[in-house]
């Protein structure tokens, strides 16, 4: 069967009768938007100013149970809060500029704490180019901020644009005829010429929609850990500094741990198959994080939860009069997520308003992005590979150490493996990039000299490379 | 409560005039004059506040700064480069759009002005 008649099934109670309303966007159109986290904000701004500019005059209404303006969970759609580098950007240059109460923080630099040592990756610009954000109001019993959510900020941009937010938690959505339908918990019913599913993949929808037909596969997920610690603006700006954390520890299942600074709070984000309690006690329980933090101590969890990340894409991702977009379709393997999010809101709200909203629209124009998302995904599943081979090396630590502390202090060296580093834990350049970049003779001749010197003995090198000239990292 | 970008002190040149470029800026918050120096003397082309950007010529051609901008009080300023540029405009050309209206914006302002320079020299 073919992809673009997988969903047409999708729920389907009533017999299939002749098409009739056109699959283009008309005057009056009516689409609703299931979830309004970054994807579904961002697709209702996009779609909204896209029409206007065609002259369209089309109704948008965003389901949304939450508010994102409570502590604690409820309020939040769980994350690291990283808006990366490549993101900022993109939205600045679309005129989307994060104000000052969104940003906790503006991170200027990465530390990389490993068993061998640690070294710190400054932004190569010297400036603050990745913002730190709440997605919801701070972490549960935390004082009232007087900033704003990420997620709430977003959710006002469309508002202003003209989207309406429908207070709703979304139960059901099938095709009747040649409209689609949204059942939502109180028994809310409405009919729409398109639905944008933007649920993300932490909801029970994505599970019910995958029960009604056996062609469509939700994404697949794993669960991660994140929880806040509260250390006061004072001592993070003394121990944290503007600067991100990241771990590369010799701990099994675990892919990336990170350190975020973030006002009063510490966030800490555990990414890898299946975080489980043992994966957990040895990463507290590693002198690497334990020395992170004043006087050696794990302070107390003042908010925790377990969210599950998108590990694959949802198939298909389109149907009908019904796209999938952020979390809930394609989405970046472990690294700006709400990046992709931002990419696939703006390509299916193109898709709609320039072409159409037929499964065959979606497969011509939105499909490709999605497409590209997942083969990068798989470059990175093998850039992954290798950081697992380097957290089971000390030998091949020590050479990263060495070449990444060697560039950082001399700044008219080409930064070839801070510059791998920087790309890969900020999610800035696609996974494709960051491997094509290691293939390269200079760095993998840099990485080769610098393997042989790092694990030679102290003494045994000439100065210009020598240890002594290392300042910028601390050797364990 | 936090800021992105580069901070930039009032005075402070951000691009000079004559420079080669490499990338844009958007103006998180502060002001900013964009100035022409010709034989010595300068002339303020306009001023710019939050949101709007400046050097966006440096994205499409090789060619020197056209102006010089500095920050008119402490100001925030955030780098765009080239090759992210670039990069988005592959993937998406409508992220484009907004700089090439504004670019449009400034065509008609010079526009308006040359015409009006071409009536007053006229007159004199
Ligand atoms: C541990 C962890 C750390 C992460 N860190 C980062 C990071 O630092 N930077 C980054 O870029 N990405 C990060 N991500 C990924 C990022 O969180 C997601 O990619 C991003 O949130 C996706 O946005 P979305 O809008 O698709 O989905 P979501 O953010 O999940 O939003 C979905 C929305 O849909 C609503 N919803 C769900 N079901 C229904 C329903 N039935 N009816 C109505 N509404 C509904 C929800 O309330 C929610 O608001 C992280 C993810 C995890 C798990």
């Amino acid at each position: 069967m073919k992809m673009a008649e997988k969903l047409q099934q999708l729920g389907e109670r009533v017999p299939k009768r002749q098409q009739s309303l056109p699959k283009t966007l008309q005057d009056g159109s009516r689409i609703a938007v299931i979830g309004a986290g970054p994807a579904g904000s961002m697709f209702s701004y996009f779609v909204i100013n896209m029409a206007e500019a065609m002259g369209l005059d089309v109704a948008v209404e965003m389901f949304e149970p939450r508010h994102f303006c409570h502590r604690g969970p409820a309020g939040c759609n769980h994350c690291g809060g990283i808006v990366s580098e490549s993101l900022v950007q993109r939205l600045a240059t679309e005129g989307i500029m994060l104000p000052d109460d969104v940003v906790q923080r503006g991170i200027e630099s990465y530390t990389l704490h490993m068993d061998v040592g640690d070294v710190e990756i400054a932004t190569p610009l010297m400036e603050k180019r990745i913002a730190a954000v709440y997605r919801g109001n701070g972490p549960r019993n935390s004082e009232p901020l007087d900033t704003c959510s990420f997620d709430r900020y977003l959710l006002e941009l469309a508002q202003q644009k003209g989207a309406t937010v429908v207070h709703r938690l979304v139960t059901d959505v099938h095709r009747e005829d040649d409209h689609m339908c949204v059942h939502c918990a109180d028994q809310y019913s409405q009919n729409y010429d398109l639905v944008v599913l933007a649920t993300g993949v932490n909801s029970r929808l994505m599970e019910t929609l995958e029960s009604q037909t056996q062609e469509f596969q939700r994404p697949g997920r794993t669960k991660t850990f994140i929880c806040e610690f509260l250390l006061g603006r004072k001592v993070i700006r003394e121990t944290f500094g503007p600067s991100m954390h990241v771990f590369l520890l010799d701990i099994p299942r675990l892919e990336f741990a990170a350190l975020i600074p973030k006002g009063d709070y510490v966030t800490l984000c555990l990414l890898g198959d299946d975080i489980n309690d043992e994966l957990m006690e040895r990463f507290f329980n590693s002198p690497e994080v334990r020395n992170c933090f004043p006087g050696g101590t794990i302070p107390a969890q003042a908010c925790h939860c377990y969210p599950r990340i998108n590990i694959k894409a949802a198939r298909p991702a389109y149907g009908d009069r019904l796209v999938f977009i952020g979390d809930s379709g394609a989405t970046r393997l472990f690294k700006d997520g709400i990046g992709a999010a931002y990419r696939t809101a703006k390509a299916a709200a193109k898709t709609v308003v320039f072409h159409g909203v037929s499964a065959e629209n979606f497969k011509a124009h939105y499909a490709p992005l999605c497409r590209a998302i997942n083969n990068d995904n798989q470059m990175g599943k093998v850039v992954f590979g290798f950081g697992s081979l380097v957290q089971k090396s000390r030998f091949a630590r020590r050479g990263i150490l060495r070449m990444t502390a060697n560039e950082q202090n001399q700044s008219d060296r080409p930064k070839r493996m801070s510059g791998v580093l920087w790309d890969l834990f900020s999610g800035s350049a696609p996974y494709t990039d960051v491997f094509l970049r290691t293939l390269h003779p200079a760095y993998l001749g840099s990485l080769f000299w610098n393997l042989l010197a790092g694990n030679l003995p102290a003494g045994m090198i000439r100065n210009g490379h020598g240890r002594s000239e290392e300042r910028n990292h601390v050797e364990h | 409560m936090a800021n992105l970008g580069k901070q930039y002190q009032n005075g402070e040149v951000i691009v000079r005039q004559g420079d080669a470029g490499k990338c844009m800026f958007v103006i998180q918050n502060g002001e900013v004059e964009a100035v022409a120096e010709r034989n010595g003397r300068e002339f303020r082309l306009r001023k710019m506040g939050p949101n709007d950007f400046f050097g966006e010529m440096a994205l499409f051609e090789h060619e020197t700064r056209t102006a010089t901008v500095r920050a008119l009080c402490p100001t925030h300023v955030l780098t765009i480069d080239k090759k992210n540029f670039l990069g988005g405009i592959h993937e998406d050309p409508s992220l484009a759009f907004r700089i090439v209206q504004t670019m449009s914006h400034r065509i008609r302002d010079l526009t308006d002005r040359l015409a009006k320079y071409e009536e007053d020299s006229q007159q004199n």
